[in-house]
């Protein structure tokens, strides 16, 4: 699919106003730990960042130190991923953070158009308080609803603010309108960075296996061997399947047409293509653990 | 003392009750000075005589309330649309009736290029008039397939593009998976890109830029001519960022002498956060001019209905579509209501769905109980698909609307067959409605989506005609003497300029639309064709032949 071609991974954060987009990127960019992030906000409103981590600031073009940059793209999100396509070296990641009414999956759709870039999953946030009125709402609901129902992975954040029967209740209707979407929750949207990060790598899977997990309370990293060629679709379903608790997967498997497939699982998405030259067999996973883990088998 | 000039005319229709038709206007120091006879004018003391006039009909300068400046922008690409137009130098390109002569238009273009690989734009293009036969990648490749060819279609939610346009966006290739772009037979998309999301990447390659929205210099001018020729002397330009760069210029550009136009340019509510959006209107109020109008602010709240991306009540879409898109939140949308009515600013919204109505409604009633303000001409756009129980809560909430009469003319078909279904189709636009409940209305072209022409509107809402000849919606029909003032104090009434322009009175602005013929007399099916001379705008006189 690739052709060779670099393509900078791109990861949508939707949901709606107050759900913790920002408070998830501000997160991002305080742990970034080396990474060199873009982080394209539709407005700077919210982004909170120490003064002394910005290097240079334009109007709509934040640098900070360590290589990340933050850009608002106002009304114009092509021309903001035109313009940092351009940039060099290419960020590792790009994390998209939609308004607060956009629909996260037509967005996907339209950025994996773009030559320059791929999408590596859509994250959506939800407030555990808020989000069962709100899909209520009759001017939001179907809104709202469209955005669970398009997340790879949901983020049931401000867990800590709703007692235990609503989480439980909550959990379970996540659930259901996101067609068993998996979900993590989190209080103040502090999510692993890792779960999000692990995109980021040279290519050759190797890094994977020394990836240390910055809270290794949160979340279980595995490196799996993959010798035998299988079929990879399959192979990645049954990954999904037999790990209620898998969030992310990454890395080089065989394929039993030939050849090596790059293989990518985030939440419910399955990403499959050719490999790089030079990838070696061997697969991350990460799975959550059981208290942050929110999907019934 | 300065000069004082009186003109005379065969008509002139001052919309002021008091004397609705005089033969003299008297002119000092850009404003009118006084109106009725020459024996009454005389009083004023000395003046010169000005006859050029009278064999013309003068209205007050006409208003056109929603429209934008990038008119004058895309006429730097090539018109393919099936109506003829006219363009800012007076050219008037006949309309391109079939697939064929939208190709030869272009391949004139494309032959008029010198650098083989230079984009080639168009726009205009509209399908529904070609019995909805799409224009194919492989048709457009006959125009070129060195270059990028990409044609915008007139709704402006569509473009169709050639192989070189594809390939240069990296997508000429199978295994797409979007809906926003088909795909042929051979597996590759057919070069027809629906909506803004898929249009836009491409849309880089084919020469629609990034400075295709913002009217730059040359496309302000351009956009003023075209007022003088429609006899516009008031313009708004509804949705601009308006950065320093942009004010500065068009602060510039519209206090040329030579500049024949009032240019009203709203803050468009996207891309800042809604406390930055209150805080840049307040700084544009203060660097407003006597042709540069700012400090009001646009919000759009969704999309548009033959885009199915407006926001409709139950039951929704005729075709069953999928509800539409919200282009803001309803806490932006109130905490901007709320904060203008708070501090005085003036805000328009953009509803083409009835739900999206209900909603400005509905936090119009909430910010008015905690900021009442009386006189606050907050005005619905569009608004197309409001019913009476809507216009009844306009008018309780002081709110004025603006009616989007020509689309019910370009697309009324397509509404009745396909958007809304007949009934809903059948009241679109409900000029009568508006005014049956006291609602303060304009009626618009929104140009470039439809010409810039407000005798051209005035015709539509009058007859209420659609592209297929049929009257669509008999009960909505207005006067033509309501058509009339829609065009000029009604829409100065949503500006708050109805005290300095729209009328032909005692101490307002000397803008006049000079025209051929009487609107008033003339068969109201004439209508938009009663011919433009020009304009008097701020007592300067621009005629159109002359420009």
């Amino acid at each position: 699919m690739t052709d060779g071609l670099i393509q900078t991974p791109v990861t949508i954060l939707g949901g709606y106003l107050g759900a913790g987009k920002t408070t998830l990127v501000n997160h991002l960019l305080r742990n970034a730990d080396g990474k060199r992030l873009a982080i394209l906000v539709n407005d700077f409103g919210d982004i909170a960042i120490d003064a002394d981590l910005i290097e240079a600031q334009s109007d709509d073009i934040i640098s900070l130190s360590g290589g990340c940059v933050c850009c608002s793209y106002g009304n114009d999100l092509f021309m903001a991923m035109s313009d940092l396509a351009k940039m060099e070296p290419a960020p590792d990641l790009v994390v998209l953070e939609a308004s607060g009414v956009a629909l996260p999956g037509a967005i996907a759709s339209s950025v994996s158009l773009l030559p320059d870039y791929c999408v590596e999953g859509i994250v959506v946030l939800a407030d555990s308080e808020t989000v069962r009125t709100r899909a209520s709402d009759k001017y939001i609901g179907d809104t709202i609803l469209r955005q669970l129902s398009d997340a790879d992975i949901l983020v049931m954040n401000k867990a800590d603010l709703v007692d235990q029967d609503a989480r439980a209740s909550t959990l379970k209707w996540l659930r259901e309108v996101s067609d068993g979407c998996r979900v993590i929750e989190t209080q103040h949207a502090q999510v692993d960075p890792q779960i999000l990060l692990l995109a980021i790598g040279d290519g050759t899977g190797a890094n994977y296996s020394d990836a240390q997990p910055a809270h290794a309370s949160q979340h279980a990293t595995k490196f799996l061997e993959v010798s035998e060629p299988v079929e990879v679709q399959e192979f990645a379903e049954a990954l999904l399947n037999g790990d209620p608790n898998l969030v992310r997967a990454k890395g080089f498997v065989p394929s039993h047409e030939g050849g090596l497939m790059t293989l990518q699982i985030t939440g419910e998405r399955i990403d499959i293509s050719a490999a790089p030259a030079g990838a070696k067999p061997g697969l991350v996973t990460i799975s959550l653990r059981n208290t942050q883990t929110a999907r019934s088998a | 003392m300065a000069d004082i000039t009186i003109y005379s005319a065969r008509k002139i229709i001052t919309m002021n009750p008091a004397r609705p038709f005089v033969t003299h206007v008297a002119v000092r120091e850009g404003r009118i000075l006084g109106v009725g006879s020459l024996e009454e004018l005389q009083g004023w003391g000395a003046y010169e005589l000005d006859e050029r006039f009278n064999d013309k009909v003068i209205m007050p300068g006409l208003v056109e309330g929603h429209s934008h400046a990038m008119e004058g922008t895309l006429w730097r690409y090539t018109y393919v649309g099936f109506f003829d137009r006219m363009d800012p130098d007076g050219k008037k390109w006949s309309g391109a009736k079939d697939i064929e002569a939208v190709i030869q238009r272009l391949s004139e273009a494309n032959d008029a290029l010198d650098d083989p690989e230079a984009p080639l734009p168009g726009w205009s293009l509209d399908p529904i008039y070609f019995n909805n036969e799409r224009v194919s990648r492989e048709q457009l490749d006959r125009v070129s397939t060195t270059r990028p060819v990409g044609i915008l279609h007139a709704s402006g939610h569509i473009m169709n593009v050639n192989s070189k346009a594809l390939e240069m966006a990296g997508l000429l290739k199978p295994g797409l998976n979007n809906p926003g772009i088909p795909l042929g037979a051979d597996g590759l998309p057919t070069g027809e890109l629906k909506g803004p999301d898929v249009m836009t990447p491409v849309g880089l390659h084919v020469g629609f830029d990034r400075d295709m929205l913002a009217a730059d210099e040359r496309g302000l001018i351009d956009f003023a001519k075209l007022c003088v020729r429609s006899g516009v002397t008031t313009a708004t330009d509804l949705a601009a960022r308006l950065p320093d760069e942009a004010v500065s210029m068009m602060t510039k550009v519209t206090a040329r002498d030579n500049f024949p136009a009032r240019i009203v340019s709203l803050r468009f509510h996207h891309g800042v956060t809604p406390e930055e959006l209150i805080d840049h209107a307040k700084l544009l109020k203060t660097k407003s001019s006597d042709r540069l109008r700012l400090g009001m602010i646009k919000i759009v709240v969704d999309g548009s209905i033959q885009g199915f991306s407006a926001r409709l009540r139950w039951p929704g879409y005729y075709n069953g579509a999928t509800n539409g898109l919200w282009y803001i939140a309803p806490e932006h949308l109130r905490f901007i209501l709320n904060a203008a009515l708070r501090d005085g600013l003036h805000v328009h919204t953009h509803t083409n769905g009835d739900e999206a109505t209900e909603l400005v409604l509905d936090c119009m009633e909430e910010g008015l109980l905690a900021h009442p303000s009386p006189d606050h001409r907050f005005t619905l756009q569009h608004c197309q698909l409001a019913d009476r129980a809507q216009f009844r809560r306009m008018a309780k909430l002081g709110m004025c609307v603006n009616l989007f009469a020509n689309h019910h003319f370009y697309w009324g078909d397509e509404h009745y067959n396909l958007t809304v279904g007949p009934e809903r189709a059948t009241r679109m636009n409900a000029c009568a409605s508006a005014l049956e409940h006291g609602v303060p209305m304009a009626i618009h072209s929104d140009a470039p989506i439809t010409p810039l022409g407000p005798l051209f509107t005035a015709w539509a809402a009058v007859n209420r005609l659609t592209v297929s000849g049929r009257t669509q919606g008999e009960a909505e029909k207005i006067s033509v003497a309501d058509a009339l003032y829609a065009i000029t104090l009604g829409a100065a009434y949503t500006l708050k300029l109805d005290g300095e322009v729209g009328s032909i009175e005692t101490g307002k602005c000397a803008d006049f639309a000079i025209l051929e013929d009487d609107p008033e007399s003339v068969d109201p099916g004439d209508l938009k064709d009663v011919g433009v001379w020009g304009t008097v705008q701020g007592g300067r006189i621009f005629q159109a032949s002359a420009l």
